[in-house]
């Protein structure tokens, strides 16, 4: 009995990991834009969705060419936004690069409707990732396994990218005072193309792991991705990366663990649950789990 | 020919007028300061040169090329560095990693190390602290890392915002050896400073600065009594500054 539980309990605690780790990964590529540039890049989601279309028109090519076609083909989207829609208006007010935003996000999202359709899609890249394997009487999804252990190396990279590198230095610098690193010699227009690729690069990967979930591909899919990434930078602290990530967490561990714990009846009222969570982060700490240090202006 | 020349500069924060029609010449080698009473325009003046705010009208040329419409990482690269006020140090950074910023717009990577280690000589305090937080730093250490920082970046003309401002009597005096020092070996200040009497008597020419308008401090003997009235008058409004 005691040892069932004990299966069961970690058990559910790869499932919120797993869960945790997939919107970890969403609420970086928004982070990592927001903490250079202050905008919230809700066209985030449909880079998702462009890595996942291309994906499903690339079926049938090998795996790992497919993948390195689906990275370029995302950060080369999130560079030309950024330097088609975002650069124009970087000056402008926060209402105006949020509008912006959405702007470029229904745009991507129509276009993907033109091209694609609005019927669902279904398409099966990596079947062999659907199955499960034991260690020690658990039962570990491979996909669960891969998604925790892809996030946990990619923040690992992204950490010894921003501490050993030089233009990492530069990024961690811009994103704590933008004008001052700049007045150091900090090119602002490639620390925020970075950004926006390094974005891309998350939103590719996330697209992937999405896709082997869900074997489904819609114009819309990115929707509900970025508002979970939405949210988890704003629980996480908005500039934050370490926020984000936590945030990230956050919301897929209560999640999991609100799935187990709430009655049966309940359970269909989970996500209610789950923002009251957030709710009750965010009042007793408005601005976030990590505040992030705040840029003076007057220089 | 000026190394820094300001024409008739006239800077706006939406409709409020923060410098009128403000003129000035910086010659090469030259340490030149600004006084003035808060509010009378000299970071903003400070600012519009490192192309942080734009002006409204009037032009800065450096070294004889117009800088309208070059960004700050730009002015940078052409041999201006600012020191803030308030210092705008990286908190969230090492000393070091502050430091290693602070060349960034370097090429000559072994003549930029042999820069640092001077540096660190310059300020050994910054040796000790190396790898510490910038945030926890004193306020005297954070000016140090600050003016370090600018010096790194091999300026030929330095702009400084009240260095002397919330410091102790010791690091004020390390702060104008260190300053001094800079104009032995030939750099340019632009120095803005509410301490009047430090920076009047570092600087080799002084300038008054009021509502945003600039004029020259007399600097003769016989202008000693014409300058304190100006001063008088900006400072305690009793109308002898213009």
């Amino acid at each position: 009995m005691i040892v069932a539980t004990l299966h069961s309990i970690v058990q559910d605690g790869v499932d919120a990991l797993s869960l945790g780790s997939t919107y970890a990964l969403y609420a970086l590529g928004i982070a990592l834009v927001f903490s250079v540039m202050r905008l919230i890049n809700f066209a985030h989601g449909e880079l998702i969705t462009a890595g996942a279309m291309t994906m499903f028109l690339l079926v049938g090519v090998p795996f790992v060419a497919l993948l390195g076609i689906v990275l370029v083909v995302v950060v080369a989207l999130a560079l030309l936004t950024e330097r088609v829609a975002f650069r124009p208006v970087r000056d402008a007010s926060p209402a105006t690069l949020l509008v912006t935003s959405f702007a470029v996000s229904y745009l991507l999202q129509s276009l993907a409707v033109v091209i694609f359709g609005s019927t669902p899609r279904t398409v099966d890249i990596a079947g062999g990732l659907t199955g499960s394997f034991t260690v020690g009487g658990i039962e570990i999804g491979k996909l669960d396994a891969l998604t925790i252990g892809l996030t946990a190396a990619l923040l690992v990279g992204l950490a010894l990218f921003l501490a050993r590198t030089s233009i990492g230095v530069q990024m961690r610098a811009a994103a704590e005072d933008f004008q001052m690193a700049r007045l150091v010699g900090v090119r602002a227009n490639r620390v925020i193309a970075i950004s926006f690729a390094l974005s891309g690069l998350l939103a590719a990967i996330a697209a992937f792991l999405l896709l082997v979930q869900t074997a489904s591909v819609t114009p819309t899919m990115g929707i509900t991705p970025v508002l979970i990434a939405f949210i988890a930078t704003v629980i996480g602290g908005m500039g934050s990366l370490q926020g984000a990530v936590l945030g990230g967490m956050l919301i897929g561990i209560a999640t999991v663990v609100l799935q187990v714990a709430l009655p049966v009846e309940l359970r269909p009222y989970r996500d209610a649950f789950v923002f009251a969570v957030v709710l009750g982060v965010l009042v007793l700490r408005p601005g976030g789990l990590i505040v992030a240090r705040s840029t003076i202006t007057r220089i | 020919m000026s190394l820094l020349e300001v024409r008739d500069l006239v800077v706006r924060y939406g409709r409020v007028p923060a410098l009128h029609e403000v003129s000035l010449e910086v010659n090469e080698g030259e340490a030149v300061a600004i006084v003035g009473p808060n509010g009378a325009g000299k970071t903003t003046l400070l600012s519009a040169i490192a192309g942080v705010v734009a002006a409204a009208a009037g032009s800065i040329a450096y070294d004889g090329r117009n800088l309208h419409g070059n960004s700050p990482e730009a002015i940078v690269r052409r041999g201006i560095g600012l020191v803030p006020e308030g210092r705008h140090i990286f908190g969230s950074l090492t000393v070091a990693e502050n430091l290693r910023l602070g060349m960034t717009v370097r090429r000559d990577r072994e003549q930029a190390r042999r820069d640092l280690a001077a540096t660190l000589d310059r300020f050994p305090i910054l040796r000790v602290l190396h790898d510490t937080q910038a945030s926890r730093l004193s306020g005297g250490e954070q000016q140090q890392l600050a003016i370090a920082r600018a010096l790194l970046a091999s300026p030929r003309l330095l702009l400084l915002d009240e260095p002397s401002l919330g410091l102790a009597p010791l690091v004020i005096n390390l702060v104008f050896e260190v300053l001094g020092e800079l104009r032995g070996r030939g750099v340019t200040i632009l120095l803005v400073e509410q301490n009047v009497a430090r920076a009047t008597a570092f600087a080799t020419r002084s300038h008054l600065m009021c509502g945003g308008r600039i004029e020259p401090l007399p600097e003769t003997v016989d202008g000693e009594a014409a300058a304190g009235a100006l001063l008088a008058g900006a400072y305690l409004g009793t109308g002898e500054a213009r």
